[in-house]
């Protein structure tokens, strides 16, 4: 293999053309980005960099010798066009054709809108520092959608001084994802802090005043962030012969085709851990499956491993830190098994079958989170690690 | 627009024989633990759980597990470089 193309330069890049390196590949590397910075990184957007605590440059993922040391051919501001699986080609926006022997898909998700103009996303830093420009106390910001995205911003708009409504379709925030008890713990935090949470609430446009609700009411805003969820970036793979469904769809090995790889946000892969397909939109998953996809693509075939992760991700929401491990959609059972739900200090645990899927934390020691990550990846059964007095919550 | 990037460092001579020097930025720390659970002779969580560094040179046995941590920190907080 000697040329070798990543498709989209953010963590999930990065972490594959590090690893192609560390493992000792020497051929070409072009890595190409639809935006114009160096790597960077986004958790802090709606953290440290909207509260302005940050500025730009803290955010870069590696320095500039780091990447040199690479010896990259670097493409940025050029997005991807099209692929041509016959002659093994990437095209680019500026009309210019890449050949590879091997490539790796890593362009991400990009953010769902809402009918109407002129309401801010969070993606990118152009748009964090676009939002952040027209925060200050008193300004009245709309955010829709409270998941852990809208839920961080409205967060820091509020410590910022903002009057923020927070409209949510869901009847209790995130409840779908943590579990209707621990939805309820991170909605009161917001109600304590003095933001008006809305749920059940449905928003059909966004107008010139603020935003439309189904019922044709209309919530007034200087400013409106849509915070909704994500769409994978794989329009421009239609008719390169890959199997797309919300992503990239890969095997447990992240191979979408013969030497076609996916990794991070625009993947999904079959995890065996959980025997299920799935696609994570999580930090830590973009670095492990940038790597893992990386040697998979330079192993020889019987000595690739399947990318069986324990995903992890975190959210800061005021003086909360939440801390998760494991795969908590779709589970069937979740029990306090430390500490409180009441005093903001405790693990709840969740089931899916008989198993511990999953386990999410707030103002914990960190030994206790990773003994529970230990019992996800090693398949723990449900009775025999969670004790039977463990409080079980909705 | 291609980019180059000044090539100021020595990529090659990496890790042959001699310690690398583990620097870890603790007011990043998101307090994850990715690290400890990749190098966990290398790296520690304090109560709050800020990452805490055993020990700030490694050999070329740890190598891979620290180049591991480093790739999965989600907040970018260790680099390795040469003393």
């Amino acid at each position: 293999m000697r040329r070798i193309v990543v498709v989209g330069a953010s963590a999930a890049g990065l972490a594959t053309v590090e690893t192609l390196r560390r493992e000792g590949y020497d051929g070409t590397i072009t890595l190409v980005g639809e935006e114009t910075e160096l790597p960077y990184d986004r958790p802090p957007l709606s953290k440290q960099l909207l509260a302005a605590e940050w500025e730009a440059d803290r955010l870069a993922l590696r320095t500039s010798a780091d990447l040199a040391a690479l010896d990259l051919d670097l493409r940025l501001g050029v997005a991807a066009t099209g692929l041509e699986p016959g002659t093994r080609t990437v095209r680019l926006a500026d009309g210019s054709e890449v050949p590879y022997d091997g490539m790796v898909v890593a362009t991400g998700v990009r953010p769902r809108r809402l009918p109407g103009e002129g309401a801010h996303v969070l993606r990118t830093l152009g748009d964090a520092l676009t939002l952040r420009e027209r925060l200050s106390p008193g300004r009245r910001l709309v955010v829709v959608g409270a998941g852990f995205l809208g839920a961080e911003a409205a967060a820091v708009a509020r410590r910022l001084g903002a009057e923020v409504t927070l409209l949510e379709p869901a009847a209790v925030p995130l409840a779908h994802a943590v579990g209707t008890a621990v939805g309820h713990l991170l909605a009161r935090a917001h109600v304590d802090q003095g933001i008006d949470l809305r749920c059940g609430v449905t928003v059909t446009e966004v107008t010139e005043e603020g935003v439309r609700l189904a019922g044709g009411e209309v919530v007034e805003a200087d400013e409106v962030l849509v915070a909704v969820g994500s769409l994978p970036n794989t329009e421009w793979l239609r008719g390169g012969g890959l199997a797309l469904g919300d992503g990239v769809v890969c095997d447990e090995y992240c191979e979408a085709a013969p030497n076609v790889y996916a990794a991070g946000d625009v993947a999904r892969w079959y995890n065996p851990l959980f025997g299920t397909s799935m696609r994570v939109e999580h930090r830590t998953n973009a670095a492990e499956q940038g790597m893992a996809a990386a040697r998979n693509l330079l192993a020889a075939p019987a000595a690739r491993r399947p990318f069986a992760p324990v995903p992890y991700f975190w959210s800061d929401q005021y003086d909360m830190k939440v801390q998760a491990y494991g795969f908590l959609r779709g589970h069937e059972e979740v029990a306090v098994v430390e500490g409180d739900l009441a005093r903001r200090r405790f693990v709840v645990a969740y089931r899916r079958g008989d198993r511990v899927t999953g386990a999410l934390a707030v103002g914990m020691p960190p030994r206790v989170l990773r003994r529970w990550r230990q019992a996800i990846a090693t398949e723990a059964d449900w009775r025999e690690t969670v004790r039977t007095e463990a409080r079980a919550v909705s | 627009m291609r980019v180059s990037v000044p090539d100021t460092s020595h990529h090659d001579e990496k890790g042959k024989g001699y310690p690398m020097k583990v620097e870890l930025e603790a007011d990043k720390c998101v307090a994850s633990g990715q690290c400890v659970v990749a190098a966990m002779e290398v790296f520690d969580q304090d109560d709050d759980g800020i990452a805490i560094l055993l020990t700030e040179e490694v050999g070329d046995d740890r190598l891979g597990d620290v180049e591991e941590a480093v790739a999965v920190c989600p907040a970018a907080a260790i680099r390795l470089v040469r003393p």
